[in-house]
């Protein structure tokens, strides 16, 4: 049937013509590109300003030298070779470790609000993060070491138990909601509850045999901090946080569909129990590898997403590229403000995200409370 | 064409479809009544796939349901479901593009939009393009809900509309509205399925009616031959008689206690 046959024998119930002043937008695909492009601006501001502050300072310029430098040109602008050591050897993996962590946590969190149809999900919500917590507090308070196996593996014991915890809690949690047959959102929701409670006894239980050096520690990792970045830190994060944004952004439409229901969605051709597993792979990898490397952040996975729904509104299609983005950049600002705020010392990452993301979070709830009314 | 045959369904040994066979063609409103419980939202998620029959099989045009890929049966059929909630602030005019994705890429295309605004002014929505779906009262919801289907399935072939109470929630005139494009839908050559729970509008718009109780399809056949006084009261429990509309053929349902 064609369209024009349709159009004019279906009864209509407004007049036609007297609305057609009020003819639908057409959001041109600019809207979007501009959307993000701000935020790659807002990223490269951010980066910057982090790769500027600290014991020794960069100034824009000497960072444009110093850059130039490595390219085979040559800038007028003089600086120190110390400050070229510090850029390429710690300001930048550890704004780069940043990035990629920020960016990681903020799309693992957007998939898995989409995923439950929940905007209070995150990744501590069905185990992910506990479960490496507890990995974590094992392998610091047993002095497990994966030294053994080789010398240079010693370092990455914990990121190896917190990557293996975060995936074993996920594994759980989906085994036990999936007992019924079908696997339950809601269920997985309780479940992961459940498994977050025994968890956090567990780790308590097991921290009050640490003794003030591992409780100290432990304290800091629970907090999350990017210091210690290395370069074999930042290429070992790559491929899980690529692979999970690309990905991610290849299921933004099918997470439109599935805010309608899971019945809508299926109806519109979203296979259903491939997307739920999908999400949950990734979103697992991604916050696994990301909190293996620097530990628990709270608050960005919650709070990204929510910022960027709020200025460009709900469709995923700007929502996962936006929160890998906006979340890449806030969480490169906020270790810049942890490292300097109380220098030469450094405050816990987890405890600036939470700071700034606190007072966001209500801000967005009440305005959210407002317009409902 | 779908057909289903000798369909079984069962939730923990109880029989929610027992030995049904239905066949929906192109060009014909089908409505599906019986009581509360009959097994009419469970067949009807049997014939779009929702759920897998036990025993029996579902083809779309000669070819079993379950070799179509999810994608492939988007495109064959829509389906306006009675619970609809919204989890994100989407537009209403996001909504019903929607019910555009199986049909384009990645960026809806001129055709996308037009469509959408062609939907939404059928529904009589238009000029609520741009309000959030959430602070849609139910029964706007309802239409918008309605918009979108149209559009999954608009300029289609052979396409097939399954509505589950689409009256729902609607006031009198969307309610003949919404029976008036699904009518007129069913005229253009789509198959339109659509439970209902009144009798009245049975009778004035479907083509054909699944008469259905405790899982099984009892009756079926021409509106004017299934929902006979004998029939209702026998499956509805309600005495009722059929009194004849002034100048025309049709007949109008009333319980017999008002007469």
């Amino acid at each position: 049937m064609s369209k024009e046959q349709m159009a004019s024998e279906i009864p209509v119930a407004e007049k036609r013509g007297s609305w057609d002043q009020q003819a639908i937008m057409r959001p041109h695909a600019g809207k979007r590109v501009w959307g993000l492009g701000i935020l790659v601006l807002l990223l490269g501001a951010s980066a910057v300003f982090s790769v500027g502050v600290g014991a020794v300072a960069i100034s824009p310029a000497e960072l444009w030298a110093i850059v130039v430098r490595k390219l085979g040109w040559v800038s007028q602008v003089p600086f120190r070779d110390e400050q070229e050591v510090i850029f390429w050897f710690i300001r930048l993996p550890r704004i780069c470790l940043g990035m990629l962590v920020g960016a990681g946590l903020a799309v693992a969190g957007a998939l898995l609000q989409g995923l439950f149809r929940n905007p209070l999900a995150d990744p501590m919500l069905i185990g992910i993060s506990s479960g490496a917590m507890l990995a974590a507090v094992l392998t610091i308070v047993f002095n497990i070491s994966l030294g053994a196996f080789g010398g240079y593996l010693a370092s990455y014991t914990l990121a190896f138990a917190a990557f293996a915890g975060s995936c074993i809690t996920t594994i759980i949690v989906y085994r036990i909601s999936k007992a019924d047959g079908e696997f339950k959102i809601s269920t997985m929701l309780l479940v992961g509850i459940a498994i977050n409670a025994f968890v956090m006894a567990m780790t308590g239980l097991i921290t009050s045999l640490a003794n003030d050096q591992q409780l100290r520690d432990l304290t800091f990792w629970s907090l999350g901090s990017l210091g210690g970045a290395t370069w074999i830190n930042v290429v070992t994060l790559l491929p899980f946080v690529l692979f999970t944004v690309l990905y991610a952004t290849r299921l933004s439409k099918s997470l439109n569909l599935l805010a309608l229901g899971e019945n809508q969605a299926l109806y519109l051709g979203v296979n259903i129990s491939r997307l739920k597993k999908s999400c949950i792979v990734f979103a697992t990898l991604a916050v696994g590898a990301c909190v293996a490397m620097a530990g628990n952040i709270g608050f960005v996975a919650l709070i990204i997403p929510h910022i960027i729904r709020k200025v460009f509104g709900p469709d995923h299609r700007i929502v996962l590229p936006g929160a890998a983005i906006g979340g890449a950049a806030i969480l490169t600002s906020a270790d810049a403000i942890a490292r300097t705020l109380v220098a030469p010392s450094e405050l816990p990452l987890g405890v600036i995200t939470a700071l700034m993301g606190a007072p966001v979070f209500i801000y967005i709830l009440l305005s959210e409370h407002k317009r409902k009314i | 064409m779908i057909e289903a045959k000798g369909i079984y369904y069962s939730v923990r040994s109880r029989n929610l479809l027992e030995e049904v066979t239905v066949t929906l063609n192109p060009g014909r409103l089908v409505a599906i009544v019986g009581p509360n419980g009959a097994g009419k939202s469970t067949l009807l998620k049997i014939l779009t796939r929702e759920l897998v029959p036990a025993k029996g099989n579902v083809t779309l045009d000669g070819r079993a349901m379950a070799g179509y890929t999810y994608l492939e049966l988007a495109r064959r059929r829509a389906v306006l479901t009675q619970q609809n909630k919204l989890s994100l602030p989407f537009e209403v005019q996001e909504v019903v593009m929607m019910g555009r994705y199986p049909s384009h890429k990645n960026s809806p295309e001129e055709k996308d939009y037009e469509i959408v605004e062609e939907c939404l002014r059928n529904v009589g929505m238009l000029s609520f393009a741009g309000r959030v779906f959430t602070t849609l009262s139910g029964g706007e919801q309802q239409r918008v809900q309605l918009a979108k289907s149209l559009a999954q399935i608009w300029g289609r072939e052979n396409a097939f509309l399954f509505l589950d109470e689409p009256t729902n929630g609607l006031d009198l005139l969307h309610q003949y509205h919404a029976l008036d494009i699904a009518r007129q839908l069913a005229d253009r050559g789509a198959g339109v399925v659509a439970v209902l729970h009144d009798l009245n509008m049975t009778l004035q718009y479907a083509d054909e009616v699944l008469l259905m109780q405790k899982g099984r399809i009892c009756i079926s056949g021409a509106p004017a031959e299934v929902l006979t006084a004998g029939n209702i009261r026998e499956v509805f429990g309600v005495p009722v008689q059929l009194v004849k509309l002034p100048g025309s053929e049709g007949n109008v349902i009333v319980p017999a206690s008002r007469l």
